[in-house]
């Protein structure tokens, strides 16, 4: 008998980068057996900008609304780590005040963050409902920030230094209220999904990622958490007074798409934990350290790096000691983490392919730069 | 302080100091000549004091590797070891397998045109055992390729495309090394210092964009 195409083995297939569950414009060139997935390349650029070229042409001062627009969905935690990094260059420290709001402010954000996440996360798998309830509280923080700054998604909340704004009269207030309304959220939604016989069996032994393949692969945050390391930054290497208060790191063992899930769920309950503990006491004084009007830090070089929602996410900064940056590097946890992807992906079928991308969390913005 | 006087037995001009400090970093600020009636210059820029290294690590580094370790250096809290480029893979290796630092955090460059050896390459290796983090850094000529550390960090796939992409450093050994971010068919290196903001590929632009220029 002739052959036709489909007697053909192998069918190589592009997903993106214009799909909607590549979250944004991820091209994955998909090599397939029938349903089977046996490789995948990922193409990636469509979003680069060029970051940290233009981080050489501004000053010091003046990027530091720039790295808002990586990692867009979790603005705030970028513009922590880098004002964290300039500090460290400049050898000042944020006051007791400025720290404590970054951690309310930056722990709100990780909330929003797993929100959004999983409301797509979710769409992805195919529930439509969740999204509409994850977006409803995510507007809760949104309102805080806006309230605060005056923006909502690219906020630049913080100051190298410290913070430019006092708080509004009525923010522990509507810190509080948030806390209060979203915890019972949390337990809502995992009524919706962590028993859901069509969920578990979509994410259970899907995309497993073991410690050894996480170190491997530099893969940091709630995956490597999912997969039973129990470390993260904020208890390893403590910023921002992040040592006074008392939280749990959630771990997991099997490190599938499942135990993300879980694991994410859990950190957005430790987060309200911190975030109470931080609004109870906020202490008084000044907003802003000592840095100069004209900014010149000293000639030299710095890593700094924090728990962004995502993982790892790191600031090499050098200086010539001159206005601008000599150069800016940016780690960003979502361009790493998605090179696990073809090691979990390998194996799998396309509809968990899906269920991969999404549960990696990755944000495009901060995958180009 | 006068960078722009240079007088007789200057140590060296302060406008250098970027690139020298990264040499010779525990030079002293102070020894400046006297510089007789010149209107007060513009300060030269604070010069980052490095100290040197001590401890287990540093010292079993240098036993090992000997020659090929240039410095060990502390600065703001931060170690890092200055190594010849030849040095760098036996070095990760030995780090990780023998030391803990089982975690290659990131790989990244920085250009220094006026310099000889153009390129600082730098990795940032984490240990979880440890809970320390360290730097290494090498120095590369154009056109001087340093060995892939893919084989011993899965992670460096991505990363060292990443610095070939935007530097033009190149890395013997690595499995496919090619553009990530730009176009494979970009020509120039976006991140060197003497590619301009505003530049770009216009034969590229032309044939895939269909416009004149990108601007």
């Amino acid at each position: 008998m002739a052959q036709t195409f489909l007697d053909s083995t192998e069918l190589v297939l592009n997903m993106g980068p214009q799909h909607p569950s590549t979250h944004g414009v991820l091209r994955v060139i998909v090599k397939l057996d029938g349903e089977k997935v046996t490789g995948t390349e990922c193409v990636i650029g469509y979003l680069h900008r060029g970051v940290e070229k233009i981080a050489e042409n501004r000053t010091w001062v003046q990027f530091a609304p720039y790295v808002d627009r990586m990692d867009y969905v979790a603005a705030v935690s970028n513009g922590l780590g880098y004002c964290l990094a300039v500090e460290k260059l400049q050898n000042v420290e944020a006051p007791p005040r400025a720290q404590v709001v970054r951690v309310i402010l930056t722990e709100l954000n990780r909330i929003a963050s797993h929100l959004l996440w999983l409301g797509t996360h979710a769409l992805d798998i195919g529930a439509i409902t969740p999204l509409f309830y994850t977006m409803r509280e995510r507007e809760g923080v949104l309102t805080i920030y806006e309230k605060y700054c005056g923006a909502r998604l690219t906020t630049h909340a913080f100051r190298i230094g410290g913070l430019q704004y006092e708080l509004y009269e009525d923010f522990e207030t509507d810190v509080k209220a948030f806390c209060d309304d979203f915890l019972p959220k949390v337990d809502e939604y995992e009524e919706l999904l962590s028993t859901n016989r069509m969920w578990v069996d979509r994410l259970q032994g899907v995309g497993i990622l073991t410690a050894a393949d996480c170190k491997e692969y530099g893969v940091t945050g709630p995956m490597i958490r999912a997969a039973g390391v129990k470390w993260d930054l904020r208890k390893a290497q403590p910023y921002s007074g992040y040592e006074k208060y008392d939280f749990e790191i959630p771990t997991r063992e099997n490190g599938d798409t499942y135990d993300r899930y879980i694991v994410r769920m859990q950190e957005m309950r430790q987060s309200v934990r911190i975030i109470r503990q931080a609004v109870d006491d906020i202490p008084s004084g000044p907003i802003m350290g000592k840095v100069p009007k004209v900014l010149k830090p000293p000639v030299g070089e710095a890593y700094v790096s924090i728990e962004a929602p995502k993982g790892e996410l790191g600031y090499y900064v050098v200086s010539d000691g001159s206005l601008q940056p000599y150069r800016v590097r940016v780690r960003p946890p979502s361009f790493i983490n998605l090179q696990s992807l073809d090691r979990m992906a390998r194996g799998s079928l396309v509809a968990d392919l899906v269920a991969i991308i999404g549960t990696i969390d990755i944000v495009l913005g901060e995958v180009d730069r | 302080m006068a960078d722009e006087l240079k007088p007789e037995g200057s140590p060296e001009p302060a406008s250098k100091a970027p690139e020298e400090a990264k040499a010779a970093p525990p030079k002293p600020v102070a020894a400046k000549p006297a510089a007789p009636k010149a209107p007060p210059p513009p300060k030269p820029p604070a010069v980052m004091m490095s100290t040197p290294w001590e401890g287990d690590l540093p010292s079993r580094v240098k036993d090992t590797f000997g020659d090929g370790i240039l410095e060990s250096l502390t600065y703001l809290g931060q170690s890092f070891f200055v190594v010849k480029p030849e040095a760098v893979h036996t070095l990760i290796d030995y780090l990780k397998n023998e030391q803990g630092f089982d975690y290659l955090v990131d790989v990244t460059a920085v250009d220094w045109p006026k310099r000889e050896a153009r390129f600082d390459v730098i990795y940032v290796l984490y240990s979880f055992a440890r809970n320390e983090r360290i730097r290494i850094k090498t120095m590369v000529k154009d056109g001087e390729p340093v060995r892939s550390v893919v084989d011993l960090h899965l992670t460096a796939d991505w990363l060292e495309r990443e610095v070939f992409d935007m530097f033009g450093i190149e890395f013997a050994g690595h499995p496919a090394l090619k553009r990530i971010l730009m176009p494979d068919e970009w020509t120039g290196y976006p991140l060197r210092k003497d590619y301009g903001i505003l530049q770009m590929d216009n034969r590229w632009v032309q044939e895939n964009l269909g416009v004149e220029s990108g601007q």
